[in-house]
């Protein structure tokens, strides 16, 4: 039997979530994000949490909605600062929120590392640059790289198109961005689905995260918001 | 180049994209980033089929992008870099970030076009962040993209709104990348940067000589040629 869990309802997808957790949240913008894990993270109660997310929430839906409830003592992003930003960028001002600003690739990297079981890669991205500060410098070949670290989620909480009862994955379009990496790189890996499929139903040559990256599987209706702006 | 003025007024922006369409060539893999860069899209030629003749990159994870998506086309799982939503192209793809990224730094891509604050002379580019206190910080994948084709041009107007000269010596505003820029585009010329220095390629509306008058990184670089071939 397969250990990956199919569940009723998103309350019993996100139970056990401990405080303090960090917590990988998939989606670029509103593609991708895991709306109702997240509306249940809310529900649950789980505080102080650190978040890695590539953006920092928009209006005041999904990630904007977990950190409007002050539940994140800190987040990992590449790109915080949007049109409608404005719960984080309030919070920021405020000082009532940390942040670490990654490069969108090292972002990726980092928890493609952790996933991978890679203690830590030297990357060209940021070299002379005031984010490389502090980092581990080095030359190879003539070309100058930093060091960078992994990073590891107890939790990612993913949005995926389908998955059959097995807990084998595949997403839609650019929806896809980050949950394939963050599904390799936490302990727990929660994916809200439009659809689950009997096992078998989808063709293995076009499975993008197999079953063994994915702990618990929720169907949720699909709700789909789009920014309104550019980034 | 000639000492005269390839035209008689300075280019707006959307002038500029289609001059830079026209250098990109066909079949090239290419970023256009976000913001400006973007209307390059608009000017790319195009095949018997309306296909644009380059393959388009966006960094969220898909080749073959298309263009901005009209009415029913929008689906909210399928967007640019921008978060605009757009329509994809006959064998386009699609792939998670860490591939997307590693689709960049592996210098896979052929161009990448991004807007900056300032450029200086050696190639290091300044477009994440003006370094001003109160700012939040954001840089995306920008830092990602400077070093992530094998050739990096800049598309931005020459000057700043007060004036000074966004083509520098060194850049003062917190840097993107370092020696990255191989060209960049303005409303007033384009010039290709390398470690000898800046060379001017082409000028929009005022001549090279009152071009250096104006512009003190020009002026200032002993090595600078107008004898660009």
């Amino acid at each position: 039997m397969a250990r990956t869990s199919i569940l009723a309802t998103t309350d019993q997808a996100v139970a056990g979530i401990e405080d303090a957790s960090t917590i990988l949240i998939g989606g670029f913008g509103l593609a991708g994000m895991p709306f109702d894990l997240i509306d249940a993270l809310i529900r649950q109660g789980a505080k102080d949490l650190t978040i890695v997310a590539n953006n920092a929430g928009n209006a005041e839906v999904g990630l904007a909605a977990l950190l409007k409830a002050k539940r994140v003592r800190k987040i990992l992003c590449s790109f915080p600062r949007q049109v409608d930003s404005y719960v984080f960028d309030e919070l920021y001002r405020e000082g009532k929120i940390e942040l670490e600003l990654v490069p969108q690739g090292n972002l990726a990297e980092r928890m493609r590392a952790a996933g991978a079981g890679i203690g830590a890669f030297f990357s060209p991205t940021a070299v002379g640059t005031p984010l490389a500060e502090g980092k581990e410098e080095r030359t190879i070949d003539g070309k100058r790289y930093i060091l960078e670290y992994p990073i590891r989620g107890d939790y990612a909480l993913i949005s995926a198109h389908q998955s059959d009862v097995m807990g084998n994955l595949v997403y839609r379009k650019t929806a896809r961005n980050f949950g394939p990496v963050m599904a390799t790189a936490a302990v727990t890996t929660i994916v809200q689905v439009n659809e689950i499929v009997p096992t078998g139903y989808l063709d293995p040559e076009s499975i993008i995260t197999p079953s063994i990256y994915v702990d618990r599987v929720v169907q949720t209706e699909a709700r789909h918001y789009t920014v309104k702006g550019a980034r | 180049m000639t000492a005269q003025a390839s035209t008689a007024a300075p280019l707006t922006m959307d002038q500029l994209a289609a001059v830079i369409a026209h250098d990109i060539p066909e079949g090239s893999y290419v970023n256009l980033g976000i913001g400006q860069p973007t209307k390059i899209a608009d000017h790319l030629p195009k095949d018997e089929s309306g296909n644009i003749n380059v393959i388009l990159h966006t960094e969220n994870g898909m080749l073959g992008m298309g263009r901005k998506a009209e009415g029913e086309e929008i689906d909210a799982d399928l967007t640019n870099a921008g978060k605009v939503p757009v329509v994809e192209t006959p064998g386009c793809s699609y792939f998670h970030h860490a591939d997307s990224f590693a689709m960049m730094r592996g210098g896979h891509l052929d161009v990448c076009v991004l807007g900056a604050f300032q450029v200086a002379t050696n190639g290091d580019l300044a477009n994440w962040s003006t370094g001003k206190s109160g700012d939040i910080p954001a840089v995306g994948g920008a830092m990602d993209l400077a070093i992530g084709a094998k050739d990096v041009f800049v598309m931005m107007s020459l000057f700043a709104k007060d004036g000074t000269p966004k083509l520098v010596q060194a850049c003062t505003m917190p840097l993107t990348g370092i020696g990255c820029v191989s060209r960049v585009y303005t409303d007033y010329g384009v010039f290709d940067l390398g470690p000898d220095g800046a060379r001017v390629r082409e000028t929009f509306g005022i001549t090279p000589d009152e071009l250096f008058a104006k512009v003190a990184a020009l002026q200032r670089e002993p090595r600078c040629r107008v004898d660009c071939p």
